[in-house]
């Protein structure tokens, strides 16, 4: 019964941002014009240092491509559910959701759900699809191992909400919550693998950038996808994955109390 | 036993305010201060006051979204604040100014998702959304987007969405704000429909106190976040101490008439507004009138219920404005 619930708040949400057609082109464009840049740019770097990080020219470029194609998905830097919620914690319009008797986290993760799938389908397989016409990318053959990268695809929008959800929730206390969110998006953005692979970065910084949750939201399905994590080591990156995603919900779920005590005692 | 329940209810706020450079004061502002009221099942109540005299700080402690600093609330035989989501699937809300239907997507969805939020079973749903749907004529927008219904439109889907679970208790915030006469009466018949029809309780919040004399049975005014009124509309006036006006043309312009128990509030030529208690006969005023001077016609206007509200919370009368805290300082809306 609370599965129907939260899966129709999905399909709706799929629904609705299915709506937005000017909108999703317009992102699948701008993904694709940016895969063809960063293409170049990596092919120069990749020439000049073969094998860089472990990787050959050919899959750095798959790299790029999978990458854009998660970028709206997972939502790095910030968006999706963020802007109404924010809206709505600054306008007072979330006492409102608290007249229903629903789960508000897991309201708007199922949301954020639906979403992510719209989006991998609209502004993932599109430019997925112009980058393998025009470049040749090492995408695998094995059903198993994009049915692994969905389900990491999946953990990588959990983990990537709950960090989100968090930001969200600072509105409470900070009144807006646009300034914490520029700060965690461009971390984020540099963190999570997007602009290079988590491999090039140096020492302590790229071991600390390996375990830090952002690597779950692009660098860990983008590798599952490479095929560099098989066997165990794709146990291990699932797990790694769910861990953060475990963690930061749990997190989310108590500063939620504590926001919502604090509207109910305190009156907001 | 009384559907809702009110007993001793007070609600502070804490205001800091900055004074000077690093001292900051603190403040204890009262928003609500001693309520102490009951509403029976199937009762209309109408909950009048001006911005800020506490109107919404006491839906919100209705509804279970704010606790009260002192006193008891029951909300059908439920502790609002303690209770909060079992309380949501006996209460319907509705906010003239809020929408909880889905932006962007069809109406029928946003239907769908209540009766999964809610649980309602399939047939009672089914029979909900039908009457709804013919009442408040929505059939044929089931399918367009949230985005493109007209505010009325928009308004009526919100209430059918807030009543597809049988509430017992239906809270509504300014359900006309906004709407055109048209739309307004239709969703006050509706209204009146469901609380006479169907016997829900509604409490209603509102300014257009039209909506309260076509609904309500019973007002409550609260002002500076105590009840100054509760009774039917009519007491109001005595209340009020509102004033009747007998308005007598003279046979020519004269200097203003002088009768016991009646002042001239206007003079235009030969026509005199005379005003005197509404709780008097206007008999014995015409009688003293007819008989001093050369009346030729005259007409007597009842008070608006506007100027008697008007009159209640300017305060002018001595008993609402003693006792009153500091609770016109918050503003909650």
């Amino acid at each position: 019964m609370l599965l129907t619930l939260y899966g129709s708040v999905a399909r709706g949400s799929f629904r609705r941002h299915a709506t937005y057609r000017a909108a999703t082109f317009a992102g699948a464009f701008t993904n694709t014009a940016f895969g063809f840049i960063l293409s170049s740019t990596y092919l120069a770097l990749w020439h000049a240092r073969p094998g860089l990080g472990g990787y050959s020219a050919e899959a750095a470029v798959t790299y790029i491509w999978i990458g854009q194609a998660l970028l709206a998905t997972v939502a790095v830097w910030g968006g999706g559910f963020q802007d109404e919620l924010q809206a709505r914690i600054r306008s007072g319009d979330v006492a409102v959701d608290l007249y229903r008797p629903v789960d508000l986290q897991a309201w708007w993760l199922a949301g954020d759900l639906g979403r992510a799938a719209f989006q991998l389908l609209a502004r993932g397989a599109a430019p997925l699809l112009v980058g393998a016409l025009a470049y040749r990318l090492r995408l695998p053959h094995a059903a198993e191992t994009w049915a692994a990268f969905l389900l990491s695809a999946a953990l990588a929008v959990t983990v990537s909400f709950a960090v989100r959800y968090l930001v969200s929730l600072t509105g409470f206390w900070l009144l807006d919550a646009d300034g914490v969110r520029a700060l965690v998006g461009i971390t984020g953005m540099f963190l999570s693998g997007m602009l290079l692979p988590l491999a090039l970065f140096p020492g302590a910084l790229g071991a600390a950038a390996r375990v830090l949750p952002w690597s779950a939201m692009v660098q860990v399905p983008c590798d599952v996808l490479l095929e560099r994590r098989t066997g165990g080591a794709l146990a291990r990156a699932l797990g790694f994955q769910l861990l953060w995603a475990v963690l930061l919900l749990g997190a989310g779920r108590a500063v939620q109390g504590a926001a919502t005590r604090r509207v109910v005692v305190q009156g907001g | 036993m009384a559907l809702i329940e009110v007993d001793g209810v007070s609600r502070t706020f804490t205001v800091r305010a900055r004074a000077g450079r690093f001292r900051r004061t603190r403040r204890e502002v009262r928003a609500v201060d001693g309520l102490d009221f009951t509403v029976e099942e199937g009762e209309c109540v109408g909950y009048i006051g001006p911005n800020g005299a506490g109107k919404s700080t006491t839906v919100k402690m209705l509804t279970g979204i704010l606790v009260p600093s002192a006193g008891r609330l029951r909300v059908a035989g439920v502790d609002p604040a303690r209770e909060r989501v079992r309380l949501a699937h006996r209460i319907g809300v509705v906010f003239g100014q809020r929408t909880t239907l889905w932006w962007d997507l069809p109406l029928r969805d946003s239907f769908e998702l209540v009766r999964r939020v809610y649980r309602v079973p399939a047939d009672r749903f089914r029979r909900n959304l039908d009457r709804c749907l013919e009442m408040l004529d929505l059939g044929p927008l089931l399918d367009t987007p949230v985005r493109q219904l007209s505010l009325g439109q928009r308004m009526r889907g919100d209430l059918a969405a807030a009543l597809l679970h049988d509430p017992r208790v239906l809270y509504l915030d300014e359900p006309t704000i906004g709407l055109d006469v048209v739309s307004r009466n239709r969703v006050r018949e509706f209204l009146r429909e469901v609380n006479t029809g169907h016997g829900t309780t509604v409490l209603l919040t509102t300014h257009d106190l039209t909506d309260v004399e076509r609904l309500c049975s019973r007002v409550m005014v609260i002002d500076h976040g105590r009840v100054v009124h509760d009774g039917g509309l009519a007491e109001l006036h005595a209340v009020g101490e509102s004033e009747r006006t007998l308005v007598v043309d003279l046979a020519a312009p004269h200097p203003p008439v002088e009768v016991a128990g009646a002042r001239v509030v206007r003079v235009e030529g030969p026509r005199q507004w005379l005003a005197f208690p509404a709780s008097r006969s206007a008999a014995p005023l015409v009688a003293e009138v007819a008989a001093r001077y050369p009346l030729v016609d005259l007409s007597v206007r009842e008070p608006a219920i506007e100027d008697v509200i008007a009159r209640l919370y300017s305060g002018e009368r001595a008993g609402a404005a003693a006792g009153a805290g500091e609770g016109a300082a918050v503003r909650s809306g």
